[in-house]
């Protein structure tokens, strides 16, 4: 019983996480223009992307404590693996000897990158970290970025059956059509509404709105979706500067907090799924987040979720609990997340008109909640921003970061 | 020195033709999807006993048919392509046995994509106004391969034109040519390979609009002449819609890229491609007419020429060989099967 009693204290102390760790503010970021740069390197992507961010949060180099970088497979898309080495060297760290750190959660991996320096610099460990995420998809040609996309997926039980991103989740799609009424028209809106939104973005890859009808029409890709339901293969990246919060106000007049932070996984197939038409790991990341942020669904003034395809934004703010489950067809439809809506989503252009690429995306996300909680984000600004939640998936549902972040 | 051009031109497209909605249905597309995002509504395709090496006789024979030079005077034999019947045995000796200029004769195969054609007439200008030869003729011609199923296979088609390149009797004087390289891969075959491959989108901005751009404002800069100053304008075509967007791109009119936009009536003849349209636009130009051509070759490169049409087309007697509408209009159709048959789709890479 004396050995038992300590450790049981010690349980329950580490699980009261909040109350020992700091907190962890943004305070610089730096988005590349995403789309199929054809002239930019992986290197000078994230190169550019992460001297962009130091220049915005006005920290030196030699302040740095680590880097962190997010990229789904530099492997098979650029050849390049030992990323982290090769980021810290492209931007001049090397003789620094600063610790870098890849992080690779499929199409999450810039979320979990963003969480990972969060975990640092909370813990007391590092003061100011950069985090960054980066992806080059363009190098390869025809089939090769959806098979390398399909790395994300099981590879026993579903790519090697000749599962892809776009047919699973038009499995979903069919089955949401089958369960609540959701219709191909919905679907095409969520398109039609990022576009618009990326019409007004300048780092967008799709600067121009679309009409209904050409989404409608579009080259079937897997039944429900069409060409243009599916988000692009891009290249680009993101980076932001975490600093301990308290020390914030020493680089920036406007720093953001990270208020929450959430991340769960679930069954890497499909198929072992309860239901398909729900992510658990967006709602269970997200019920950390909005915990750790003490704040409902309802009092996020903008989101930016992870349309990879127009039916994921659907299931996203479902499972975000902005809508009820079933009713994020009804959204679109009620304009509950267009700009000027109830609750703006993805007002960057999304996935869907931004662009993907991949190991980016999820710091991108939180670039733009930073952006728009600073009121920095132009003709895409949504109106009185305090609550940002940025959402981030790793392939079809199996890993989930949630970010919530408030400007201080 | 005189003025180095034109002297004659002849063209040839084989007589089949495949139409998209075909292809698109024996691959189960959509065929108003390919037909208008491709801008091709029909190709042409060469029967089993036609190569480049008939076609290019063919055009030059045309060409040859509408003057009255001694085939003995043609120093020099160029023939563009990138389907060449063998890897290694010259076309060029073939077309010029053919045509009765050999022995004493220059004779050479150029291969650089669908620009192949008007490197040759970039080389029978040099030839020509260095008087090492009195004339020179310059081919480019195709009968390009695309693999089952990829989207190169609604436009690559067949056809060629050749042009007799002199200093006497130009009937098109050509005032400047410019080129504009870079090593780009946008398009490639391997040695050995039946089938090329390409880069996707990556052929599209970096590759035929960087190229046609970059080249055509610089030759319009040396010349110091604007769009408008043009009463034709070609550009490669690789299918109906990139030529449209380029000379939009650059200030040219619609009407001025019509007579010499084919592609959507008979494909992509590669080598032959903006060769055939400019030939199409001598078939109607008159005296004073000025005329724009660009072209571009994959891997990648274009070559640009400022072309004033002379007094002497008058004195040319176009009716003595087919003009390209009229070779246009003589067609026949095959269905998917029977071009699978001819095109040789029916074996494995």
């Amino acid at each position: 019983m004396l050995i038992i009693q300590p450790m049981l204290s010690i349980g329950i102390f580490y699980m009261r996480t909040d109350k020992m760790m700091r907190d962890v503010a943004i305070i610089g970021i730096g988005v590349t223009k995403f789309g199929e740069l054809w002239d930019k390197s992986f290197r000078n992507l994230i190169a550019e992307a992460g001297s962009k961010a130091l220049f915005d949060s006005g920290i030196s180099g030699k302040e740095l404590d680590a880097l962190y970088v997010g990229s789904m497979s530099t492997g098979r898309f650029v050849g390049q693996e030992h990323v982290g080495a090769l980021v810290a060297d492209w931007s001049g760290f090397a003789h620094m000897h600063i610790p870098a750190i890849r992080v690779e959660s499929a199409c999450a991996s810039g979320g979990l990158a963003v969480r990972q320096g969060y975990f640092s610099v909370a813990s007391g460990m590092n003061d100011v970290v950069v985090v960054g995420g980066v992806e080059k998809m363009t190098d390869v040609v025809g089939d090769e970025a959806t098979d390398t996309l399909a790395t994300g997926l099981d590879q026993e039980w579903e790519a090697f059956f000749g599962a892809t991103f776009p047919g699973l989740y038009a499995m979903i799609a069919t089955r949401h059509m089958y369960e609540y009424g959701t219709t191909r028209e919905q679907l095409a809106k969520i398109a039609v509404k990022n576009h618009a939104n990326g019409a007004l973005n300048p780092y967008a890859q799709f600067k121009r709105a679309i009409p209904l009808e050409k989404v409608l029409n579009s080259p079937m890709t897997a039944y429900p979706l069409g060409m243009l339901d599916c988000s692009p293969v891009s290249d680009g990246a993101a980076a932001v500067v975490l600093c301990a919060a308290d020390k914030a106000k020493n680089y920036t007049d406007k720093p953001v907090k990270i208020l929450g932070t959430g991340q769960a996984s679930d069954t890497l197939s499909l198929h072992g799924r309860r239901d398909i038409c729900t992510f658990d790991s967006t709602v269970y990341a997200g019920k950390k987040a909005y915990e750790q942020a003490k704040i409902k669904p309802d009092d996020v003034d903008v989101a930016e979720v992870h349309d990879c395809f127009t039916i994921a934004e659907i299931i996203a703010i479902e499972d975000l609990g902005f809508v009820k489950k079933g009713e994020g067809g009804k959204a679109i439809d009620e304009k509950i997340t267009t700009l000027d809506g109830k609750i703006p989503v993805n007002p960057s252009g999304g996935l869907k008109a931004k662009g993907h690429p991949v190991g980016a995306t999820g710091v991108a996300q939180i670039a733009e909640i930073v952006m728009q909680l600073r009121g920095e984000a132009g003709d895409r600004q949504v109106k009185d921003a305090k609550i940002g939640l940025a959402h981030n998936v790793g392939a079809v549902g199996a890993s989930c970061v949630v970010h919530i972040l408030e400007a201080i | 020195m005189k003025d180095v051009g034109i002297v004659s031109y002849g063209a040839y497209i084989p007589r089949l033709r495949i139409k998209s909605s075909d292809i698109a249905h024996a691959w189960g597309k959509n065929p108003e999807t390919i037909t208008g995002g491709l801008g091709i509504i029909e190709k042409s395709v060469p029967s089993p006993d036609q190569d480049v090496a008939t076609i290019s006789v063919e055009a030059a024979r045309a060409a040859l048919a509408r003057t009255n030079i001694d085939p003995q005077d043609i120093g020099a034999v160029y023939v563009g392509s990138e389907s060449h019947p063998y890897a290694v045995k010259p076309t060029g000796t073939i077309v010029g046995e053919a045509i009765g200029a050999t022995p004493i004769l220059k004779v050479a195969d150029y291969e650089f994509a669908c620009k192949a054609g008007t490197a040759a007439i970039q080389t029978c200008m040099a030839l020509v106004k260095s008087e090492m030869v009195r004339y020179g003729i310059a081919i480019g011609s195709d009968t390009s391969q695309a693999a089952p199923g990829d989207a190169l296979e609604y436009a690559a088609s067949a056809g060629g034109a050749a042009f007799i390149i002199g200093r006497e009797n130009v009937i098109a004087t050509i005032n400047e040519t410019c080129s504009f390289t870079t090593d780009t891969p946008d398009f490639w075959r391997r040695e050995g390979r039946k089938y090329p491959a390409h880069g996707g989108r990556f052929t599209g901005a970096p590759a035929y609009f960087r190229h046609i751009m970059s080249n055509a404002q610089n030759l319009m800069k040396s010349v110091n002449s604007k769009p408008e100053d043009y009463n034709f304008a070609v550009f490669h075509q690789p299918n109906g819609k990139f030529p449209v967007r380029v000379a939009k791109m650059l200030g040219f009119t619609p009407d001025q890229i019509k007579q010499g936009l084919l592609c959507p009536i008979i494909g992509n003849t590669y080598s032959g491609s903006s060769m055939l349209g400019l030939a199409s636009v001598l078939d109607v130009a008159e005296p004073g007419n000025r005329v724009f051509v660009t072209s571009y070759g994959s891997g990648a490169g274009s070559d640009a020429f400022d072309i004033t049409i002379t007094d002497n087309i008058k004195e040319l007697p176009r009716k003595n060989a087919p003009l390209v509408s009229e070779l246009i209009e003589k067609k026949q159709y095959v269905d998917y099967s029977t071009y699978a048959k001819y095109r040789d789709l029916l074996y494995e890479d």
